[in-house]
């Protein structure tokens, strides 16, 4: 711990980038994930022509091009929605547990709230999206909660590894009682399956809407939290020294990325690896301020996951790989690299 | 281990005479933990029999020792002959050949890492196998040995790459479980596409690749891990006293006249051969190659070779897994979601226990 107090005393004017390379780091994102947006638009196992192109946009669906391109549009929605929450999620857990390897799905948050929404179908007859979010919500707050706590027990309190291992264990757990409930119910089994991947292809701009208000909901809570997250890596001590309330300020951000990765997980399925891959990849663009982070970890999340859902639509054409196995596939070998890179103790 | 290690419980300056009696409680304590070790061996073989005979004799249909028996010497028997012969015995074998598999191989690893955690199915070996099964099966449509080849070529490549990527400057513990972990994700999500893409399997086929079943288990896949097991088993069993010594760390073992390169190279080969024959045939079954290994521990306790004892709790597992999967609920439940339920929530306990007495896990 003393270590990295003495670096980031004196790494502050290193880390802290200039006002203008933010912006211009900012235009170029936006610049990026707007591309991304009209490529995920414009491209699928269909070609399309871009005057239907353009008067899907304009809400006609008229034909098979069209009506092929006007369902693209939620689809992309959806993937900067889900990409979005999921990249803050990830960032703020980062920040609540200090370490550089929590993700949503690592921890084994996404898979509870999976879990949550299987038991509320097969025994509590769930099947309004709305109900699926709220139950996924609670699912990925118990296991939240449940993951830190086996973490953090013991000497050294939640250290990278023990969390990891925590959250993997719990992680498999949940999946083999997934397993087990969804096998002998032969009309959920295979929506189970094919959502317990991951994906995007089934939006609608109705269950967008539905899923809103619980994204910005997540969103202001983590943004109001980012500049107690900034104190908060300081160190619990020097945090409480400031006159930071250490544990209230964990628990609030802790619910908001709760909201976020369980609603989108409620919508897309348990999709893993975007929440740890983006924020050490926006820490290296806008450095560790957490009010910079956050909409960055935004913006860079929402086009990895768009341009995740593109790749597999292209790479495997006339059919397609779900995002959650594209995610998986790029977010592994970086979960690898950052074990690799970092000294595993602690951050 | 600790009475061995603990010289200071006699008093130092007695003389001769005390040095025999150390010499002497030493002695009866490798002799009481040995006769402890033989009896659990002992009674988890005598287990196996049983639960093996019961697999064969209860099912839809009970039939008594007498028919089963005369089944296995190949005479004809109305109904049995099918039921037995070619459905339950082809089944129960597999169950315990993978089960010895599983539960020496995973031993093995755990043994020579000196970590539990370090076992196949969760540094992810199990699921470059199971990948590579499926990918065998699906893409290039081969079958039997071919596949068994495939899974074995993908496993050692597997565990070759989990050992590069890990080591940086020695010590390697920690940072080799979570870098397995980070590969088992990836792999995984390779089956999962596979899967998806092999439209006109149903869920019970693909749950083969993702926890492993015996269902519709023939005797040719039954083979190759009979001929794996019978090469390579006693190979290990061999090598377990070097194993137990390696244990102590690798110069202590050098002393102790272990050849510790050469022993961790073949162990690590065969060990990872078992694994990936067991898994070409019955599909990565979860945790069993992780729990036995503990259980074996804690029956056997501490001192001795864990090899033997943990591949019979292997099998024990297996058998008493799939035989639960199969007539404890209205459905039949491929045995790994059994041993999946089962095995991780007792991963957490392992967890939850290590952290609590502070060790480094």
């Amino acid at each position: 711990m003393t270590t990295t107090e003495a670096t980031s005393a004196g790494g502050v004017a290193q880390l802290r980038r200039p006002r203008r390379m933010r912006l211009l780091w900012l235009l170029a994102v936006v610049a990026v994930l707007v591309v991304l947006m009209a490529v995920s638009v414009a491209v699928g196992s269909r070609e399309v022509g871009w005057s239907d192109i353009v008067a899907a946009l304009g809400g006609s669906a008229d034909g098979l091009d069209r009506a092929a391109v006007s369902v693209r549009i939620p689809r992309t929605v959806l993937a900067v929605t889900v990409g979005a929450a999921l990249a803050v999620s990830g960032a703020v857990m980062q920040g609540v547990t200090r370490n550089p390897l929590a993700d949503p799905g690592i921890l084994g948050v996404n898979m509870g709230a999976a879990l949550a929404v299987v038991i509320g179908i097969a025994w509590f007859g769930l099947t309004s999206a709305t109900g699926y979010i709220w139950t996924a919500i609670v699912g990925a707050g118990i296991s939240a909660v449940f993951v830190y706590v086996i973490g953090s027990l013991g000497r050294g309190g939640p250290m990278p590894l023990k969390l990891a291992l925590a959250g993997a264990a719990t992680s498999a757990a949940f999946v083999s009682f997934i397993t087990a409930i969804a096998l002998p119910r032969n009309d959920i089994g295979a929506n189970v399956r094919s959502w317990q991947i991951g994906g995007v292809g089934g939006a609608s701009f109705d269950r967008i809407g539905q899923l809103t208000p619980f994204l910005v909901a997540g969103f202001v809570i983590c943004l109001l939290s980012a500049r107690g997250m900034n104190t908060l890596a300081l160190g619990d001590d020097v945090a409480a020294g400031l006159g930071e309330r250490v544990a209230l300020t964990r628990a609030v951000a802790a619910l908001g990325a709760v909201l976020l990765c369980g609603a989108s997980t409620a919508i897309a399925g348990p999709i893993g690896f975007v929440g740890l891959v983006i924020p050490h990849l926006c820490r290296l663009l806008v450095g560790p301020d957490h009010r910079w982070l956050l909409p960055f970890s935004a913006l860079t999340g929402a086009g990895l996951l768009t341009a995740a859902d593109v790749l597999g639509r292209i790479v495997a054409r006339p059919s397609e790989i779900d995002v959650g196995i594209v995610t998986a596939l790029i977010g592994a070998p970086f979960f690898i690299v950052v074990v690799r890179r970092h000294k595993v103790r602690a951050l | 281990m600790s009475t061995i290690a603990n010289p200071e419980t006699t008093p130092p300056a007695a003389g001769p005479a005390a040095t025999r009696d150390a010499v002497d409680v030493v002695a009866r304590g490798r002799r009481r933990r040995g006769r402890r070790r033989n009896v659990v061996v002992a009674v988890l073989a005598a287990l196996l029999v049983a639960t093996f005979a019961v697999t064969l004799m209860v099912g839809q249909t009970f039939y008594g020792p007498g028919e089963v028996t005369s089944v296995i010497l190949g005479e004809q028997v109305s109904g049995a002959s099918f039921t037995v012969g070619r459905l339950r015995l082809p089944r129960a074998t597999l169950g315990v050949l993978t089960g010895l598999c599983f539960g020496l191989g995973g031993v093995t690893f755990q043994t020579m890492l000196r970590n539990q955690l370090a076992s196949p199915d969760i540094i992810g070996i199990s699921s470059g196998a199971s990948a590579a099964a499926a990918c065998a099966i699906v893409f290039w449509s081969l079958s039997g040995a071919q596949v068994s080849m495939v899974a074995i070529v993908a496993a050692l490549g597997v565990a070759l790459l989990i050992y590069a990527l890990s080591v940086r400057g020695g010590a390697a513990g920690t940072r080799l479980i979570l870098v397995g972990i980070g590969l088992a994700a990836m792999l995984d999500s390779i089956t999962a596409y596979v899967l998806s893409r092999a439209a006109e399997w149903d869920l019970q086929e693909a749950l083969r690749w993702l926890t492993g079943s015996l269902n519709g288990a023939r005797w040719a896949d039954v083979l190759p891990v009979l001929v794996a097991l019978v090469v390579l088993g006693p190979l290990l069993l061999a090598r377990g006293r070097g194993l137990t010594m390696m244990q102590l760390g690798d110069d202590a073992a050098a002393a102790l006249g272990v050849r510790v390169e050469r022993t961790r190279l073949l162990v690590i080969v065969a060990a990872v051969c078992l694994i990936a024959f067991a898994t070409a045939a019955a599909g990565p079954i979860a945790f069993v190659a992780f729990l036995s290994g503990p259980i074996a521990a804690r029956l056997v306790g501490p001192g001795f070779s864990l090899l033997f004892p943990a591949a019979l709790v292997g099998a024990v597992l297996v058998l008493v897994a799939d035989f639960t999967g199969q007539f404890a609920f209205g459905l039949r439940y491929p045995v790994g979601v059994v041993t999946g339920v089962l095995g991780a929530p007792y991963l957490i306990y392992l967890i939850v226990r290590s952290n609590r007495a502070g060790g480094t896990l």
